[in-house]
């Protein structure tokens, strides 16, 4: 297990103070938030990139502060991936093996297995310059995950990358993650990113690592309002599968394209959500009848909150919008989403 | 990253383009007129004869070799400087870059006097060798380095800058060492700007006189011997002397020029 224990950091004009967290070996964790808040410098210093002012990095209970990052194997993976240019994919992937000095041929034996691993032994004579984004990705993933790290940290490691692309890359960080048995510990300003992979999610914000939980933990039972914040996030709904492209949630039967067995929560945008008075005929698939609860002002939008049985969902809509339907509190709305505003996870 | 294609690129020249241009190649003309002149000029009895000059040959060997040797010392040491002014912020940093050009804005001749204080006799150097480094290829190497350190070192500082720091981040957290990042990673990364620093110092210390001639009038180097030449016999005999350096240079700089494009090429296309 990974322990960051009461870590501060300070570096000019920026400091982390007094943060702590627990890894669990084999874990999938996220560390979620948004851009400046540390979460390279947090990843840096666990590598022992950066020196705590005070605090520690423990592994196992053994205390690893003044180890070297050589010495501590966390291996570090970059937003833009840092593979060392002069070099070819497979020079690249077993560097770490050179490095602790494992023998030519065992290390280059690893070399394929991994790249097998990972869909990439045919481009393992290819040149840095010549691997498309995904590749590279790849590339660094295999370099780090020879070399058998305790923990690998990534750090925005798809964010480079094409949304279309991206999805299809998340799905396979999770496979590789519980292949290997490591420890994944993954920053990201990315809430998708974090509810697909993470075990559990660490919400880092200004001053520190506010909560953390399991996904559904930190949308059910967020501990601050500011965490609520950040996410914010409505229409997070337990649900459950039931059949291809279908799910239910407190019995209300929701249409979702990426619906799969494993599925435990939908997602609807509040902004994906349209409100009528009566039904209509339109492409969108999912359309629920529900009565208004109350509303809130949300920034220049009013946020409307309906119950359609014992679910309940919010929408976005401009206050031109309400005074038009006028809608009052208990008055029967239709709520009407498309499939593809149906985030499953 | 590909090649620019070699024609104009954008929209075609506009007349303060072409004022630019005109202005541009004075300064080209300036630089090749004196050296092109001065070349054909040297007929080619001249310069076979100038071949056959012992005296003339010797010092061109010397010039080279002292230049190579004391490019090849201060590597040992300009590199390793160069990095730690690339990678490390501590105090005295600002004043320690400025102090590594100090060279190159004072006097050469009295950065030989400087140099002279360092190595004479009655130096510290002189009194632990024995005896003075005046006259000797050692003093000469010794005045062409101090002169020419600053085009080593701020050249390796440069690639040493270019080289992503997160590479030697990212190296470390997979089990190399410092030592073995720097040999693995920084320097084959930074070795090609390096080379060129090299070759930069080593021409700047072929091309000393002022510095050299205080120290070692004797041997002559070929700055030193076209001086004295063109002293005792004038024009004529120097000149031969100096076409056949600056020849030799010439066809040896574009070589490695050609060398190093040809390994970025190949770099580029990697």
């Amino acid at each position: 297990m990974l322990e960051v224990r009461g870590l501060t950091v300070r570096l000019g004009g920026f400091s982390l103070e007094d943060l702590s967290l627990k890894v669990r070996a084999g874990e999938y964790f996220v560390l979620l938030g948004p851009s400046g808040v540390g979460k390279t410098v947090l990843l840096e210093a666990i590598a022992g990139l950066i020196q705590a002012d005070e605090g520690g990095i423990l592994w196992s209970g053994r205390d690893l502060t003044a180890d070297p990052p050589e010495r501590r194997r966390f291996a570090m993976v970059y937003q833009d991936y840092a593979l060392f240019p002069h070099m070819d994919a497979a020079a690249n992937i077993g560097y770490g093996l050179g490095a602790r000095g494992v023998p030519r041929r065992a290390a280059s034996d690893r070399v394929i297995k991994t790249a097998r691993r990972l869909g990439i032994e045919t481009l393992l004579s290819r040149k840095v310059g010549q691997l498309s984004g995904g590749e590279r990705q790849r590339v660094a993933l295999a370099r780090a995950l020879v070399t058998e790290p305790r923990a690998l940290l990534l750090d925005e490691p798809l964010s480079a990358l094409d949304e279309v692309f991206r999805a299809q890359l998340r799905g396979e960080l999770k496979r590789i993650q519980q292949e290997s048995g490591a420890a994944f510990l993954h920053v990201t300003h990315d809430q998708e990113e974090a509810m697909a992979l993470g075990d559990r999610i660490g919400v880092m914000l200004d001053g520190g690592l506010r909560q953390v939980g399991t996904p559904e933990e930190l949308f059910h039972r967020p501990t601050d309002r500011e965490v609520v914040r950040f996410l914010g996030m409505r229409n997070v709904l337990a649900a459950r599968y039931e059949r291809e492209g279908v799910c239910s949630s407190c019995g209300m039967e929701i249409q979702a394209a990426g619906a799969e067995p494993s599925t435990r929560h939908v997602w609807v945008r509040p902004e994906e959500v349209l409100l009528s008075l009566k039904p209509f005929d339109s492409s969108a698939r999912n359309q629920l009848a529900g009565r208004v609860v109350e509303w809130r002002q949300s920034g220049s939008l009013l946020e409307v909150c309906l119950a359609a049985g014992s679910l309940e969902l919010t929408a976005l809509i401009t206050y031109a919008s309400f005074k038009e339907l006028g809608l009052t509190a208990g008055q029967e709305v239709y709520a009407t989403f498309k499939i593809s505003a149906v985030h499953c996870f | 990253m590909s090649r620019q294609p070699a024609r104009w690129s954008g929209p075609p020249p506009s007349w303060f383009q072409s004022g630019l241009t005109l202005l541009g190649s004075t300064v080209l003309l300036f630089v090749l007129a004196p050296l092109l002149a001065m070349v054909l000029d040297t007929s080619a009895p001249e310069l076979s004869q100038a071949l056959a000059d012992r005296e003339l040959t010797d010092s061109i060997r010397l010039t080279l070799g002292t230049a190579l040797a004391a490019t090849l010392v201060c590597s040992l040491g300009g590199v390793p400087l160069a990095w730690l002014l690339a990678r490390k912020r501590f105090p005295g940093r600002a004043l320690l870059l400025a102090v590594i050009d100090l060279p190159v804005i004072i006097p050469h001749s009295a950065a030989g006097l400087a140099v002279l204080t360092v190595i004479g006799r009655h130096s510290l150097a002189g009194r632990v060798l024995g005896d003075s480094l005046l006259g000797t290829p050692a003093g000469i190497a010794a005045a062409m380095a101090f002169v020419s350190i600053p085009f080593l070192v701020d050249a390796a500082r440069e690639a040493f800058e270019g080289v992503p720091e997160r590479l030697e981040r990212v190296a470390r957290t997979l089990g190399a060492s410092p030592a073995r990042v720097f040999f693995t990673v920084s320097l084959p990364m930074a070795w090609r700007g390096i080379l060129s620093g090299m070759v930069l110092m080593w021409a700047r210390g072929i091309s000393e006189f002022g510095a050299v001639v205080i120290v070692a009038y004797h041997p002559m180097t070929t700055p030193v011997l076209v001086f004295q030449r063109f002293n005792d016999y004038g024009l004529d005999r120097a000149r031969s002397a100096a076409v056949l350096l600056v020849l030799v240079c010439v066809t040896i700089f574009v070589g490695l020029r050609l060398l190093a494009g040809r390994t970025r090429e190949g770099a580029r296309h990697a």
